[in-house]
């Protein structure tokens, strides 16, 4: 286990803007290790919920961006339902997520990836169209489509499309990625 | 019973793909039972997952574009099927109580967005506006011999303090009506654990984990299918079996059923307006079954 020193590295900007976003209160954490019992992610993690936890404490900026658990976080509230001291810790890992993108940590990249592709397809559609998106993400990643195989299940049941549906806002929809995309930039 | 309940409806995008028998169903159970819904008007995607793990205003704002068309029917109240929809919905309501987050969401909208149109699930609105004691009078064909488990998912009840509804650990809501509906309910021990959601395209592996586990366990329990109210669950159990199977050494052929799909069932309306062809894992064989119990019932009255 690699050890870190904490009192050189403590980033206290870090910690501020963590519990000023999040809106918890991070010294709550008392390291029971209730949220990492119940995270269905556990065993894919690079650095488990409640470690997560006590580094961001400790203001570990880059240890706890670059962590890949933030990617694989699929926000299923049970640390958040679990943590005897109610911190929305689910909501925290949401925030650092947020972080994370902004200072351009993507994880192994490929759930982002997916994500950014879900986006452009409400972004360009006003709804999600499943087929865009998924041509989008394996164009994106350079993946064989791993699903080749219920191709001769699903079709016959009439369940994709091939056109997005229509809807008379989406260059409403657009307006918001746009809006969003200037606001960010500022 | 309250004989007027009209409900702004928002079916969400996979009501319009994979998830198309939750949404013909929802639909269908709600006119049995004189549920009137009105469709949002040109909605739009409430962003689900990715937006908010890319920013709440966004998120929000993909949402409150959604809560203003409702806003505009002249209805305060709007009922969603899906889980993820739900959260969002409700997510951008709560958080733009708060006055400087309502300024940013604003920000990236045409006009002001409503901050009062409250969004329940379809499951929460027969439970508490319907009542099961009345779905239970409208049954015609009871769920004789189905053994059911009843799985929730992560999100449908969590956080517990913005969805206000059941349990967040041992939610009853569909046991319960599964059960006014005739069927033997088995307790499923992994009700609210997670399948793997979202991960099926970019992390298999994951999905082939947990949702296995979920399958292994109704099979444990004898289960002889699982009742969700979520599509991104059904979906990762039904359509992702046989995927399940191959990548476990497992051999289930456990039917994964929508609860309005079986509800549907009971009040006597037929498969295909339910849309019950529209499962990968076929149910025709527990169909039948559940049929003839009924018959043997019925000569033996
Ligand atoms: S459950 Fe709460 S207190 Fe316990 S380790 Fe996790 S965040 Fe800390
Ligand atoms: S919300 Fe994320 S960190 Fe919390 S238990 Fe679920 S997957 Fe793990």
């Amino acid at each position: 286990m690699k050890v870190i020193n904490i009192n050189s590295s403590y980033d206290s900007d870090f910690v501020r803007e963590v519990e000023e976003e999040s809106g918890q209160k991070l010294n709550l954490c008392y390291q029971c290790g209730k949220c990492t019992a119940g995270c269905p992610y556990t065993d894919e993690y690079d650095i488990s919920v409640s470690q997560i936890m006590r580094l961001t404490q400790a203001g570990q900026k880059e240890k706890v961006l670059q962590s890949n658990s933030l990617w694989l976080c699929a926000t299923c509230e049970s640390c958040t339902s679990r943590c005897p001291n109610e911190i929305d810790v689910a909501l925290i890992m949401d925030v650092l997520r947020h972080m994370a993108r902004r200072e351009g940590y993507t994880g192994t990249g490929r759930v982002k990836t997916f994500w950014d592709s879900f986006l452009s397809s409400v972004e360009k559609n006003g709804r999600v169209f499943e087929v865009g998106l998924l041509v989008n993400y394996i164009s994106h990643t350079g993946r064989f489509w791993t699903d080749v195989d219920l191709g001769p299940k699903v079709l016959p049941k009439g369940k994709i499309h091939f056109k997005p549906t229509e809807m008379q806002g989406k260059k409403e929809v657009a307006k918001i990625f746009m809006r969003f995309n200037e606001e960010s930039a500022k | 019973m309250n004989t007027s309940l009209n409900y702004a409806y928002y079916p969400g995008c996979s009501s319009t793909g994979t998830s198309v028998e939750y949404d013909m169903s929802s639909r269908a159970i709600c006119a049995a039972l004189g549920i009137q819904l009105q469709d949002v008007p040109d909605w739009s995607c409430c962003g689900s997952t990715p937006a908010h793990t890319v920013d709440h205003s966004l998120s929000s704002a993909l949402s409150a574009r959604n809560l203003d068309q409702v806003a505009s029917m002249g209805l305060d109240s709007c009922i969603t099927p899906c889980p993820s929809c739900l959260a969002n919905l409700k997510t951008a309501k709560h958080k733009m109580q708060d006055e400087n987050f309502r300024d940013k969401v604003n920000k990236l909208l045409e006009k002001p967005a409503n901050t009062q149109v409250e969004t329940k699930s379809v499951l929460q609105i027969l439970v508490e506006d319907y009542g099961i004691e009345n779905i239970k009078k409208k049954v015609v064909k009871p769920l004789t011999g189905l053994v059911v488990g009843a799985y929730y998912g992560c999100i449908l009840n969590r956080p517990a303090e913005l969805m206000q509804f059941d349990s967040r650990e041992h939610p009853m809501a569909m046991d319960n009506i599964m059960e006014a509906l005739g069927a033997t309910v088995v307790p499923f021990p992994l009700k609210v654990e997670c399948c793997g959601a979202s991960f099926g395209i970019p992390r298999k592996d994951v999905v082939m984990r947990l949702s296995g586990k979920l399958l292994d366990t109704a099979q444990e329990i004898g289960a002889l299918a699982l009742v969700t109210a979520c599509p991104l669950c059904q979906m990762n159990l039904d359509m992702r079996q046989s995927q399940i199977n191959r990548a476990n050494g497992t051999k289930h052929n456990i039917p994964i059923f929508y609860f309005t799909q079986l509800l549907g069932l009971a009040l006597g309306l037929t498969e295909k307006e339910l849309g019950m062809d529209k499962l990968c894992v076929s149910p025709r064989t527990l169909l039948n079954s559940i049929a003839k119990e009924e018959q043997i019932k019925e000569k033996a009255a």
